[in-house]
């Protein structure tokens, strides 16, 4: 067993000296540590697009088989507090991409008022989310638990779908409305899980921010944390006209 | 070989007086199947030694003994692209023979006689035409073709035998289909091979091929008095379908004579082939594909009527199509050539005694 | 001073961020679950003994069954390569001083641990019936067993899985040494890589799945119900979206094993480099769009049936491919037979009856009869245990002395492989002729005449199963009384044998530069002239 030890030229003397100190050990420079923090993230967004995606396969393939259903189901949903909801949403990757900017421009008190911003935005939304999901649960819309049809088979005794005009559907397309709600839970469910620990994030991030941690130069954990929240912000962008719009004009 | 274990002794003998590497081939397809089988083996048993070859002599030719300095091959264009259109060229040739395969066992001819069957936790139900029903055993004649269409109640299942190399899934909540013409008389294994829960392992049964002049007897003493169409008409009036279902012109609901088969033109303008997963849906979720100027006002029959009973139910509706019959009265003719209508009452029965054009429900 | 010895106690070990730590954490854990599902196939062979299901009663063998599967893949296979030899050498084969996200590392072991214990206890407070294949409705509405918690399970393993691959790619493409081109890596990396892609696209979709199926059985309704009106369908295309690729997960990491093994005892470049490197890509590009070969006959559209047997044609090719270059790498080679070579030819040999079987299988028209019975398990038998499990005992071996610095005792680790190839034809060839002749998988009784052939699946087994212990106790042994191994007991060109064994803490004392092709022996000499020459 020969036993030559390191016989591989060393590389040119390393930067060794310029470290900024959050740059890790096994990184040679802080280029390549952002680069691979960041390539990183859009690989985990890419696993989530994937995930988020069994999900739009399933609602495509069962809104193809039961269409009254679902256009009926989705008439239940109140187009206000989804309008408005998109909008707390949209304002809060505002707020994201203000405190990114700041990070990078590196204003402390900038930066945290706009995390603080984005973590109140994000409790606006689970706020609205939570009055929709009990509106759910007065009318007995939540599949599993007591579902009625009453809404579908007799329109005129809600007043929420009188708007629509919808035809009484038959009991058996009726029963497909719960499908739609088993969806609309598992989507919304799943965004809300991906706000939840974003804002859990965030509050995190906030505290760090005010103790002065990303506004000194190290800002990819505010970036990658704000490609997540932009994310979770796109999958509503699909979400909002998949469940609540596309059956408006019917 | 008295000295050896008597027990390892037995053991031998009863491999060597079973042994076998297939199993009885019993259908006309499973030749087929055995060809293309049989031809992959030879083609993996070459490609097999090949490899093994190539690396044995390699390792004598160029072991360090004999070969103590490697030469550095970087590798070669000629060979790579041998070894990936050879298998390539191989592997396609395999594809189009098992597609041919494919498209046969699962292409009945429009001959073929139908049984139904239903798989449920944990056994088999097959539903004759005639009536006659079987639990985890299937009787078919020899030199016919038959086609199985396959539900099942609760699982996933899987209608397997292997003496007829056939196979399918019965799926619940859709009808699949397999067909297949057994050749030789025999009693074969009928596996349930998709795992459907705890006794799984014991929803097997078996397929009992007789000859045709057995098969008559067999329809004829199995008997349960009614054909398959009559239970149908008989739940058809006790769920007063032909309330609406009349030939009345103030109907609320379409005539259902000569429906099997068409094409029929939806509320939402579609145009749908009424086949046997269209008649089921529309029994069970009738609102889905509701007939152009009729209301969806059909209650849905979902939880009232087991599989068995909408099978009853599409058996009946296809047997008021007056081509359906004349096609069965074909087939019972080819069948029963002598003696219709005595022998096996019941057998064909539905489809021979009712006369055409008048099978519409009865007032 | 190396990475076992520069810190000590248990919590230097469990908040590690060392690649190598946590290389070796993961060693330990998945040999507890690889016996754990050996002693659970054990017991399968036991049973299947006898025709009558006389050992254990019927849902007590699907319960085993089920576990089985569910430990080996999710807790076995998947991870097994990629997380110990892939987590140990992919940092050190490029150069490296660690993966680019060595919490994300760690993390994904913890996950994998609470994956584990949480099937664990599902197994012990009453176990899952469903297969591991969960098919619904069965799962979601037939089976009162743990199928929640082992789905949970799972889930998290799922999570673990994406965060390896995830490490992996960024390291890949971030964390290359100066000079490490794409070309110039091992193909050790390059199988990898294409695993990883698998791994990082595929496991979210086997997670969405087990969500539906969780979420159906808790509120009792669910898009795969199809009393409800869903689509039991749906979910088979769902988990065989992951889990078709997670055949390939299971396997490429191996193939690439392989590649290190026969060019460093053949003293020779791996033949066709760039073919090889591709047909990894290829099978993971590939790989993805064959999922629906496992439903040939669920009743979906004969025209689907045909594109996706076509798909299933194209991805045999490159498995085609690798073996023909690892054969012709032989080639005027200068051929030792070590213990990692051995195993290397066992899986040679095992793949490619093994790949070939799967062909009898995508072929549509022989799946409809081979389906569903001990054909379909002895052929991914032959893909996994003949195929990964062997590339795994290569590769151990291979690395062996790189990772504890001590030489296994090369005689009777050369016996266990020998015995391991022989146990193992034993115990699944006569599967292919069982599955022939019909015998349908996951049956606890079955009739007569199965039952001689049956007799020597068991036999084979016990054999296996001493194949698989004798490696346990003299690696154990040789961590303290093997021969010391020194930094390059193969000479091997790889960069991580140009480093001490066991490495430093950051892998090398500079980082290399990486001024040669990969493979290439002659250079291995110059260098060793040159220091010849210096010390002269």
């Amino acid at each position: 067993m020969s036993d030559s030890s390191t016989i591989v030229q060393g590389a040119t003397a390393a930067v060794h000296h310029e470290h900024p100190p959050y740059q890790r050990h096994h990184f040679e420079t802080i280029g390549q540590q952002n680069d691979a923090t960041n390539f990183a993230m859009w690989l985990f967004l890419l696993t989530e697009i994937m995930f988020f995606g069994g999900l739009f396969m399933a609602y495509l393939i069962l809104r193809n088989w039961y269409y009254p259903a679902f256009v009926a189901a989705s008439h239940q949903l109140n187009i206000g507090w989804g309008s408005a909801n998109t909008a707390v949403l949209i304002s809060s990757s505002f707020t994201m991409a203000m405190g990114v900017w700041c990070a990078e421009t590196r204003r402390k008190s900038g930066l945290v008022l706009a995390l603080v911003a984005t973590f109140l935005l994000g409790l606006v939304f689970l706020g609205i989310k939570s009055i929709e999901y009990t509106e759910k649960i007065e009318k007995h819309h939540v599949p599993g638990f007591h579902y009625s049809v009453k809404s579908f088979v007799d329109p005129a005794s809600d007043p929420d779908v009188a708007e629509y005009h919808d035809k009484p559907l038959a009991p058996d397309m009726a029963q497909k409305t719960e499908l739609y709600f088993f969806l609309y839970f598992a989507m919304t469910g799943m965004h809300a899980l991906h706000m939840i620990i974003g804002i859990a994030i965030l509050g995190f991030l906030i505290v760090r921010a005010s103790a002065g941690a990303y506004t000194t130069g190290h800002v990819t954990f505010v970036e990658n944390f704000g490609l997540y929240w932009h994310f979770v912000d796109i999958v509503w962008i699909f979400l909002f006209p998949l469940l609540y719009l596309i059956s408006r004009h019917q | 070989m008295p000295h050896i274990s008597p027990v390892l002794w037995q053991f031998l003998v009863k491999w060597m007086t079973n042994f076998a590497l297939f199993p009885p081939e019993a259908s006309r397809i499973a030749p087929q199947m055995d060809a293309l089988y049989f031809f992959m083996v030879l083609v993996s048993l070459i490609g097999l030694t090949i490899v093994i070859l190539l690396l044995t002599s390699f390792s004598i030719l160029y072991s360090k003994k004999r070969h103590p300095v490697a030469v550095q091959v970087e590798g070669s264009t000629l060979l790579e692209a041998t070894w990936t259109i050879v298998p390539l060229g191989l592997f396609l040739v395999m594809f189009v023979w098992g597609a041919l395969i494919y498209f046969r066992v699962y292409t009945p001819p429009a001959n073929a006689m139908n049984i139904y069957v239903v798989g449920k936790q944990w056994m088999w139900k097959a539903e004759h035409p005639g009536g006659q029903h079987e639990i985890n055993s299937l009787h078919v004649p020899a030199g016919r073709a038959v086609q199985l269409t396959l539900i099942s109640q609760d699982v996933f299942h899987s209608f397997s035998i292997p003496a007829f190399r056939v196979k399918r899934e019965a799926i619940p909540g859709r009808y699949t289909t397999v067909w297949f013409e057994a050749t030789t008389p025999g009693t074969y294994h009928l596996f349930c091979t998709q795992y459907c829960g705890t006794e799984h392992s014991h929803m097997i049964g078996d397929v009992v091929v007789l000859s045709p002049d057995d098969y008559k007897k067999w329809l004829a003493s199995s008997t349960s008095g009614a054909s398959l169409a009559q239970n149908g008409e008989r739940l058809f009036a006790s769920l007063s379908c032909n309330a609406c279902h009349n030939t009345r012109p103030d109907a609320r609901g379409p005539n259902l004579a000569n429906v099997y088969g068409s094409k029929l033109r939806l509320s939402n303008g579609q145009t749908i082939v009424a086949d046997e997963a269209y008649l089921r849906s529309a029994i069970l979720n009738p609102s889905q594909n509701v007939m152009q100027g009729y209301a969806p006002i059909m209650p849905t029959y979902q939880g009232q009527v087991s599989e068995d009973g909408v099978i009853a139910l599409v058996e009946y509706i296809k047997n008021l199509n007056s081509d359906y019959r004349v096609q069965q009265t074909t087939n019972t003719t080819e069948l029963l050539p002598t003696n219709e209508g005595k022998a096996a009452p019941a057998g064909q029965k539905a489809t021979g005694s009712t006369p055409a054009g008048q099978g519409m429900v009865k007032q | 001073m190396n990475y076992l010895s520069k810190e000590n106690g248990l919590l230097s070990w469990l908040l590690t961020g060392d690649h190598k730590r946590i290389a070796i954490l993961y060693l330990i854990s998945i040999s507890f679950f690889f016996f754990i599902g050996g002693a659970l196939a054990g017991l399968i062979r036991l049973e299947l003994l006898t025709p009558q299901s006389d050992l254990m009663a019927t849902d007590t063998y699907n319960k085993v069954f089920s576990m089985h599967g569910i430990i080996m893949i999710f807790f076995f296979l998947v991870p097994s390569v990629p997380a110990t030899l892939g987590n140990f050498f992919i940092p050190m084969m490029l150069g490296a001083k660690d993966l680019a996200l060595p919490k994300i590392n760690l993390l994904s072991w913890y996950l994998y641990i609470a994956a584990g214990i949480l099937a664990l206890y599902a197994m012990i407070t009453g176990g899952v019936d469903t297969g591991w294949t969960f098919t619904t409705p069965l799962s979601t509405h037939y089976v009162n067993t743990n199928v929640i918690t082992t789905g949970i399970a799972i889930f998290i393993a799922g999570f673990s899985s994406i965060f390896t691959g995830l490490n992996f790619i960024v390291t890949i493409h971030k964390m290359r040494a100066p000079g490490m081109t794409w070309f110039r890596m091992p193909l050790f990396v390059w199988a990898h890589y294409a695993t990883s892609i698998l791994m990082v696209l595929g496991t979210p979709v086997l997670a969405i799945a087990l969500v539906l199926v969780v979420l159906e059985r808790t509120v009792g309704i669910g898009v795969f119900d199809p009393a409800k009106g869903g689509d039991p369908l749906l979910f088979q295309h769902l988990f065989w979206f992951y889990s078709h690729p997670a055949v390939y997960i299971m396997i490429l990491p191996g193939m690439g094993v392989i590649n290190e093994v026969i060019s460093t005892f053949s003293r020779k470049r791996v033949f066709g480099y760039t073919a090889v490197a591709f047909s990894s890509v290829a099978i993971a590009v590939f790989g993805f769009f064959v999922w629906a070969h496992h439903m040939f006959i669920m009743g979906i559209s004969n025209y689907s049936v045909l594109v996706f047997s076509l798909l299933t044609m194209l991805v045999a090719v490159p498995s085609a491919i690798k073996i023909f270059n690892w054969a012709f790498t032989l080639y005027k080679g200068s051929i030792t037979f070590e213990t990692p070579m051995i195993y290397s030819f066992g899986f040679m040999g095992l793949f490619t009856i093994g790949g070939l079987t799967g062909v009898f299988l995508g072929t549509s028209g022989t799946d409809i009869h081979l389906t569903e019975t001990y054909f379909i398990v002895a052929h991914f038998h032959f893909v996994m245990v003949g195929g990964m499990l062997m590339a795994f005992l290569a590769g151990l071996h291979f690395w062996w002395p790189k990772m504890t610095g001590r030489m296994y005792p090369e005689k009777i680790s050369q016996f266990a492989a020998v015995v391991t190839f022989i146990g193992f034809n034993f115990t699944f060839f006569p599967q292919f002729i069982l599955g022939m002749l019909g015998m349908p998988r996951r049956y606890a009784s079955y009739p007569q005449e199965f039952q001689v052939l049956n007799v020597f699946s068991t036999a084979g087994a016990t054999i296996l199963g001493v194949g698989y212990l004798l490696p346990v106790l003299y690696l154990t042994w040789s961590l303290k009384y093997g021969e010391i191994a020194g930094s390059n007991p193969w000479q091997a060109t790889g960069l991580e044998w140009q480093t001490q064994s066991p490495p430093l803490t950051e892998n090398f004392v500079e980082i290399p530069i990486m001024d040669h092709e990969v493979y290439d022996y002659e250079w291995l000499e110059r260098q060793k002239e040159k220091e010849v020459a210096s010390v002269r």
